[in-house]
């Protein structure tokens, strides 16, 4: 109970310091093309690291989440936004599940 | 562009991303569940850090019972793409802004308030920011108590549905620069595949999936950062987000 305070004020924590460091240090670009790339890339990486193999281990079949997974990527790749391919995914696991 | 009609041009654009924002909330509601918060928790662990990958790798080392120090590592990776964002917002602002805006502001740039700010053309209104975080912010701590509340009466199959609705987002996100970039596609194949190998290879398969994505994001991306490089005439930080405004 006490720890599970302390885990969320961890990550509000961070997150806070992470967003707010920039606006009140750095005025200056930073130059550094190899820190400037390492920054780039991080959020698709570890998005991706993320989500796959947690997807099929989220749904009860993980056939379902695997195909969901597809589908969504295919949705995406088509240039389908947040909402749509999210509701995508969610019909998905739905319907297949009735027959897995 | 007078501070009322700024605030009342926020609210109305803070309307689509707000109903996403608690569709999504939902799905990390049912995983909060499981992680032990109760609907006040979710809301408020929610509305004050307003970051889904974020909050979802924070549930994760909960339910993994991770070390503090793991789970503020996972948040560092797990958000580091707001360090981006703000630093090009931190070029947004006209000189009058004054800290408390620019501090407040920053607090809730999220990648679609982010999107949103930057879409608009000149320097940041703070009371257009302002509006966005009122409609927006809200809903996406309500997504989650909802989520708390009501993935414990919904049907098994239901829940097992909405639990894919965060990393339908996470796609929506990775997928569109994986497909103009190479660099990005490698990149989230890497960790795809890599991803599933350590999960799933003995000896390694122990590691909590914190550290797995805390190991991996490093790798990879350092990787790429070395054999390919971002142009150096690009404005860095403001690509990764200012070109995609609807999505997050």
């Amino acid at each position: 109970m006490y720890s599970k305070y302390i885990y969320i004020f961890i990550m509000i924590a961070v997150i806070g310091l992470i967003r707010i460091l920039p606006v009140t240090l750095i005025r200056k670009k930073i130059e550094n093309r190899f820190i400037r790339s390492f920054l780039y890339y991080v959020p698709y990486v570890t998005l991706a690291v993320m989500t796959f193999p947690a997807i099929m281990e989220a749904t009860n079949s993980p056939i379902a989440g695997a195909v969901a997974l597809v589908l969504g990527i295919i949705a995406a790749w088509f240039g389908l936004g947040l909402f749509p391919v999210s509701i995508i995914c969610c019909v998905v696991v739905f319907l297949l599940e009735f027959f897995i | 562009m007078d501070k009322k009609q700024a605030y009342l041009n926020g609210l109305r654009d803070g309307i689509p991303i707000g109903l996403g924002y608690f569709a999504v909330a939902f799905s990390l509601g049912i995983i909060a569940k499981k992680a032990g918060l109760n609907a006040v928790e979710g809301f408020f662990a929610s509305a004050l850090s307003a970051a889904s990958a974020g909050e979802y790798a924070l549930l994760s080392s909960m339910i993994a019972h991770a070390t503090f120090l793991e789970t503020a590592l996972i948040s560092v990776i797990a958000n580091i793409r707001y360090l981006l964002m703000t630093t090009a917002l931190s070029q947004r602002f006209s000189e009058k802004t004054p800290l408390y805006h620019r501090i407040f502001i920053a607090f809730y740039t999220t990648d679609e308030i982010f999107g949103a700010m930057i879409a608009r053309p000149g320097a940041v209104i703070p009371q257009y920011a302002y509006g966005l975080v009122t409609i927006a912010v809200p809903l996406w701590g309500f997504g989650c108590s909802a989520g708390i509340i009501a993935g414990n009466v919904l049907p098994v199959r239901a829940v097992s549905a909405l639990s894919v609705a965060l990393y339908g987002m996470f796609l929506a996100i990775i997928v569109p620069p994986a497909k103009r970039e190479r660099p990005v596609l490698v990149g989230v194949c890497a960790g795809f595949l890599l991803s599933f190998l350590l999960s799933r290879l003995p000896a390694v398969k122990e590691l909590s999936s914190g550290t797995r994505t805390i190991i991996l994001t490093i790798l990879i991306s350092a990787a790429l950062a070395v054999f390919a490089p971002v142009p150096k005439e690009d404005p860095g930080p403001s690509e990764s987000g200012s070109d995609r405004k609807s999505r997050p």
